[in-house]
């Protein structure tokens, strides 16, 4: 599908967001779970899914919470996990940054990990999109996805909607942005910031508060730098 | 038992700092020119970034208490190959889960 108005770009964000579903669902229903567990109504569940949509900061700060955390403390653990979506924010702008502000606004609220790497393979993949299409396409990839994330919360907190543990769904994170990411390796450059960020984040576990995955992030997009730069410099161009 | 006034803070104020996370650059840069050694670094964002998150769940994945498991490993492997070489993201993404069913069957 070609992507010729925003209605089109609007679109072809929904299908390229639809495979997603099938991650949200699950992990919707198990935050609303434990959220009940944890002694939290079906709106204040429902409440906490829709205000701050990160799966991973939601969890980390439910769990300090149980074990009677300082609320600084829960704050802060969880602002660290989702300190990522700030990369995500600086590298999305050279691409929307011309958009209306409430749009940005709009899509800063909307920015989590599957509608931030669906927008930067398709920007990459087609550059010449315009601003209101790039938006559109924006907009159309978190349509499948967001709603679920409310929804599916509050299912699992009213239904308390157990996720079998046969499933193995704790893998269906991985193998869906592995495979967003996949046909973004254009070039050398690409490769090496994946392959030294993977290796830093294998080293870097141990850093509390999640910051080892933005450690090996800088250093691995670090890595993809220089070598870009480098390459560039042997083909006699600008460095 | 959560305090109702602590959990309150904490969605507000996660919610708010969430916000401001994923809005600081979009929204107060927004389309004034950044440095090209910037841009060189944010080019690379998401295919560091992404693959460090996932990396230690595939080497050492919770679910199986930490412990190094072969078909986890196998299917991101399958996934990522198929992703490379195809650049279809449905097809690496079911043949990612085929390996991971197929092998959590076979190795029982």
């Amino acid at each position: 599908m070609t992507i010729t108005t925003t209605k089109s770009a609007y679109l072809k964000g929904i299908a390229d967001g639809a495979p997603f579903i099938l991650v949200i669902i699950p992990f919707a229903a198990l935050f609303g779970l434990l959220a009940t567990e944890a002694g939290l109504s079906v709106i204040e569940a429902l409440s906490f899914s829709v205000v701050v949509i990160a799966g991973a900061a939601q969890f980390t700060a439910l769990q300090l919470m149980q074990e009677q955390a300082p609320t600084v403390i829960v704050l802060c653990s969880a602002l660290a996990v989702n300190l990522r979506m700030a990369m995500y924010s600086a590298s999305l702008t050279p691409w929307i940054g011309g958009a209306p502000l409430w749009q940005r606004a709009l899509a800063a609220y909307l920015t989590v990990d599957q509608s931030y790497v669906i927008a930067m393979a398709q920007y990459e993949k087609a550059p010449k999109m315009t601003i209101p299409q790039r938006m559109g396409y924006f907009f159309g990839a978190v349509t499948p996805i967001v709603p679920l994330w409310y929804f599916f919360t509050f299912i699992g907190a009213y239904l308390g909607a157990q996720v079998p543990d046969g499933l193995a769904l704790d893998f269906a994170i991985p193998i869906t942005f592995l495979a967003m990411i996949a046909p973004m390796f254009r070039t050398v450059a690409h490769v090496v910031a994946a392959f030294v960020a993977v290796v830093v984040s294998l080293f870097a576990t141990g850093i509390p508060y999640s910051l080892g995955v933005i450690v090996a992030g800088m250093i691995g997009m670090m890595a993809g730098a220089e070598v870009e730069r480098r390459m560039k410099r042997r083909a006699g161009g600008p460095t | 038992m959560i305090d109702k006034t602590t959990l309150w803070i904490v969605i507000i104020g996660l919610g708010l700092g969430s916000f401001f996370l994923r809005f600081v650059f979009t929204g107060l840069v927004g389309n004034r020119a950044m440095p090209e050694w910037l841009l060189r670094h944010l080019r690379y964002t998401a295919v560091a970034v992404l693959p460090a998150l996932v990396a230690p769940q595939v080497v050492w994945p919770n679910a199986t208490g930490c412990e190094f498991d072969p078909a986890r490993l196998a299917a991101a492997t399958v996934t990522l190959a198929v992703g490379v070489l195809t650049k279809n993201v449905i097809g690496a993404i079911l043949s990612g889960a085929a390996t991971l069913y197929g092998l959590l069957y076979l190795l029982g």
